[in-house]
């Protein structure tokens, strides 16, 4: 029995690295790459450019890469399924073709998958009495409905299944699940019925295993020292076989790590109850995986169950929450940490003299070097000579922020002696944009799903 | 005698919401005895107790020598909205690491040269 098909992620984020993909597509055999180009809020700042300019919307990196790599995607048949598409698949699909006429190469097709975006329906689902109920909180999102900027149901793999099963090379969708880029064209090669739910399972922990990137390959590992050329860190692939089990591995002659402790390590990321893996295709079970070392850069992953999907799908939208600042000064010399917090207090006392106070949980003094994240770990700590001053607000009020922003600098002359590293101006407001999760029925959403496919 | 955490397991952490999660890999089937027994909630909240204002909840799964943890209300608001450097959790794992743990004077770990990869 040998692999039937391979499939990479060449993108763990937006901002993730521009050539990992390039190397992923060039480097050796590949059949799909996928490409994750959405973190929570994202879709958040597509809506505000969408707005300005209404052929805007979507992953703009995408068509970067594209004008890289189109030649070989067409040569070789590399099909490619991302959620680079955002708010606006078709304005991405309208960019890939403008490259292609810039490169003079035709003959393909694209795929655009809609009906994810909730923002338009959004009073249609109130009334219809869909209170889309925060997960963590309970509160109906009517609470928040006038600051709500975008809202989006995560999709499944089976539109991604029937834009492949049309002979899509690139599949562009919205709010697709990390995990649906690579179990979809795991299920679409093998044909997997939709109820085949231990393999279903299999295919989204191979998507899981895979959609942080270089996360599964050595990057972010306990053990970096063990890591060879991270330098050329390869990103992960799975070879996956007709009966769910799979191999991750990674293309020869990359850096970078694959052994059973990178993969163990990119299992337990981002986890909740390792018993009930929620997606929309199928709940996987994280406590029947099994893995084994196959050989040098070669996990085999095997043993997974899988149960029937459940009825919702979850909802991810996005509201806007305030302002927050935050800015930074170095204070170096003798009694460091004394002199830092001596001149964070300044700014509160200086602050309220102008008549402008916070709340205790909106403003932050952190001391970089010293304990911005090990706040309160019991181990031993050394009196720095130098640490870094990081001071934040938030509040609903811009102006408060902005003035907030103007005690910064005068620190440098006007506190304690050794402050200095004061570069990038004056801290600006930035909005809160803040998370918020909820579940819909499926039914809701599902037959509003739509596949088109284009040739250019 | 007690030992970090560091020389038994390795760890990954990210956001959950307003919490962080942490899972914790054995080293090995010694390491992985004494992690069960002594990586309690309570003992991972007390670890914790000035970054997790929340509960702790733990998880188990025997297949991969791991726990898994929700640290909840961890994050000073979560993703966007905290004002921390870690607003993700991402040194939360890290954390976890200098925790210390009681192993036995006559336990391989104490063999154990490095802080142990299991290699290529």
């Amino acid at each position: 029995m040998s692999a039937r098909v391979r499939i990479g992620n060449g993108q763990g984020f937006w901002g993730d690295s521009i050539d990992a993909p390039v190397e992923l597509i060039e480097g050796g055999p590949i059949d799909y790459v996928g490409l994750d180009y959405l973190a929570e809020v994202t879709l958040s700042i597509m809506m505000n450019q969408k707005l300005k300019d209404p052929s805007k919307g979507y992953a703009r990196d995408f068509l970067e890469l594209v004008r890289r790599v189109l030649p070989t995607l067409v040569e070789k048949n590399i099909r490619i399924i991302t959620n680079a598409g955002g708010l606006n698949p078709e304005a991405c699909r309208e960019g890939v073709f403008s490259v292609a006429r810039d490169l003079g190469i035709s003959g393909f097709r694209v795929a655009t998958v809609v009906g994810d975006d909730l923002m338009g329906r959004m009073d249609d689902l109130l009334e219809a009495g869909h209170e889309l109920r925060n997960m963590d909180t309970g509160e109906p999102i009517r609470a928040v409905r006038n600051a709500v900027s975008s809202a989006n149901a995560y999709i499944g793999a089976r539109p991604i299944v029937e834009a492949l099963e049309q002979d899509a090379l690139i599949v562009l969708t919205g709010r697709s699940t990390d995990t649906a880029l690579t179990l979809a064209p795991f299920v679409h090669e093998l044909k997997i019925p939709w109820d085949d739910w231990d393999r279903l399972a299999a295919g989204t922990i191979a998507g899981h295993i895979l959609e942080c990137g270089g996360q599964a390959t050595g990057g972010n590992y306990t053990h970096w020292r063990d890591v060879p050329e991270m330098d050329r860190l390869g990103y992960p692939i799975v070879e996956m076989w007709e009966d769910g089990s799979f191999v991750v591995t990674k293309h020869e002659g990359t850096g970078g790590l694959v052994s059973v402790g990178t993969v163990s390590e990119q299992l337990v990321y981002e986890m909740g109850d390792p018993s009930s893996y929620i997606t929309p295709d199928v709940v996987a079970h994280f406590d029947t995986i099994h893995l084994a070392r196959e050989g040098p850069n070669r996990v085999l992953v095997f043993g997974i169950k899988g149960s029937p999907r459940t009825g919702t799908l979850k909802v991810s939208a996005s509201y806007l929450k305030g302002f927050k600042a935050a800015g930074q000064l170095t204070v170096v010399g003798p009694d460091a940490l004394e002199k830092a917090a001596f001149a964070a207090d300044l700014v509160w006392k200086r602050l309220e003299r102008a008549g402008v106070t916070f709340a205790r949980e909106d403003r932050s003094v952190e001391f970089l070097g010293y304990n911005s994240c090990l706040e309160g770990i019991p181990i031993e700590k050394v009196r720095p000579h130098e640490v870094v001053l990081r001071i934040a607000v938030r509040d609903a009020d811009y102006e408060k922020v902005a003035r907030f922003g103007k005690e910064i600098a005068p620190l440098v002359t006007t506190g304690p002696p050794g402050v200095t590293g004061f570069a990038g101006g004056r801290p600006k407001p930035s909005p809160v944009v803040a998370y918020w999760p909820a579940l819909l029925p499926r039914e809701e959403v599902e037959p509003r799903l739509r596949v088109h496919v284009e040739s250019i | 005698m007690k030992l970090p955490l560091r020389k038994l397991a390795h760890a990954r952490s990210g956001d959950k919401g307003d919490g962080s999660n942490v899972g914790l890999i054995a080293q090995s089937a010694e390491a992985w005895t004494i992690i069960q027994e002594q990586v309690t909630a309570p003992a991972v909240k007390a670890h914790f107790a000035s970054i997790c204002r929340g509960s702790v909840l733990r998880y188990e799964i025997p297949t991969l020598r791991a726990l898994n943890f929700i640290l909840k209300d961890s994050l000073g608001g979560g993703g966007t909205e905290s004002l921390k450097t870690d607003a993700q959790g991402k040194a939360h794992g890290q954390l976890l690491l200098y925790m210390e743990v009681e192993v036995p004077d006559d336990s391989p770990i104490h063999g154990v040269e490095s802080e142990g990869s299991q290699g290529t």
